[in-house]
């Protein structure tokens, strides 16, 4: 087992987030394509720790804070969905476009 | 024998997540990201990570759990017994999401990662224990307040009807201004008398 085929793994978990995340139309469909994206990052600093800094848990670390953003972003996607739905009946990004620049 | 369980966790969570984008039912969207998950946790049990992996492994599991109740609460199409177009822009997306593979693997392939320094024979969750409680304090007390946070604002933006929407702007109100008039606080004004 080498490096690149690791961070091949974690480039296609991120472009199939990436995916997920450009083309939903659901909020919820849209927060699992973020999720995927951040473990492919997870996955990434599991191996950048393995081969190449092993003597340091730096890129640990990155994985626990990787794991806090996927908790974060997992919360706050729900509340800002049951928000949004409460108020508008709103499930779907196309319909709260109020932003758009 | 690990090299096997590599090849098949890694292509079966890439196969799994292409899966969650393809399948009309959200509960089988959801298991099909937590077998994702599951399966990409794999490699990095197979790196020694034994509590990082197995950390995944829980957190996903809980999460695809709570998960799954909020996609049947929310989406158009819970069973999936309608086949309905759920995506927009697909095809614009669908290439992005190539190029960056493409770009990102090329990357991984052809830079010239330096070689691992040292192993230490520590086990690195004792490791990684020892650092987030010493060099790297400040990202965990970060993370904790972030954390804070989000329940604080989660719990705001999700609650219907706050302390302030029942007893005005200084918490003065008595009873309290709720739509159906009830529960303790309401009743006691004229309603039961003993």
């Amino acid at each position: 087992m080498i490096l690149s085929l690791y961070l091949i793994l974690a480039a296609g978990l991120f472009a199939v987030g990436l995916y997920g995340l450009l083309s939903q139309q659901s909020i919820v469909m849209i927060m699992m394509g973020i999720e995927l994206a951040i473990n492919g990052v997870i996955v990434a600093a599991a191996a950048v720790w393995y081969f190449i800094v092993p003597g340091s848990p730096d890129a640990q670390t990155v994985v626990l804070v990787a794991m806090t953003a996927m908790a974060v972003e997992m919360g706050m996607g729900f509340a800002v969905t049951t928000a949004i739905f409460r108020a508008r009946d709103v499930d779907m990004v196309d319909s709260a476009s109020d932003l758009k620049g | 024998m690990d090299a096997i369980a590599f090849g098949v966790c890694s292509v079966g969570s890439i196969a799994a997540g292409i899966t969650v984008f393809r399948v009309a039912s959200m509960a089988r969207a959801t298991f099909a990201l937590l077998a994702s998950f599951v399966l990409a946790a794999v490699p990095i049990l197979l790196l020694g990570l034994t509590y990082l992996g197995v950390l995944v492994i829980l957190m996903m599991v809980m999460e695809m759990m709570i998960m799954v109740v909020f996609m049947l609460m929310y989406m158009m199409n819970p069973a999936g017994l309608m086949p309905m177009k759920m995506v927009h822009n697909n095809r614009v997306s669908t290439i992005v999401a190539a190029v960056v593979f493409v770009v990102l693997a090329v990357g991984a392939t052809v830079t010239p990662w330096p070689h691992g320094g040292r192993r230490s024979n520590a086990d690195p969750t004792k490791a990684l224990g020892l650092d987030v409680m010493g060099p790297h304090m400040l990202v965990m007390v970060i993370i904790g307040l972030v954390l804070f946070a989000t329940m604080v604002s989660a719990i705001v933006l999700a609650s219907a009807r706050g302390r302030y929407d029942r007893y005005g702007d200084d918490l003065r109100v008595r009873p309290p201004q709720d739509p159906v008039q009830g529960g303790l606080g309401g009743r006691r004004r004229g309603g039961l008398q003993r």
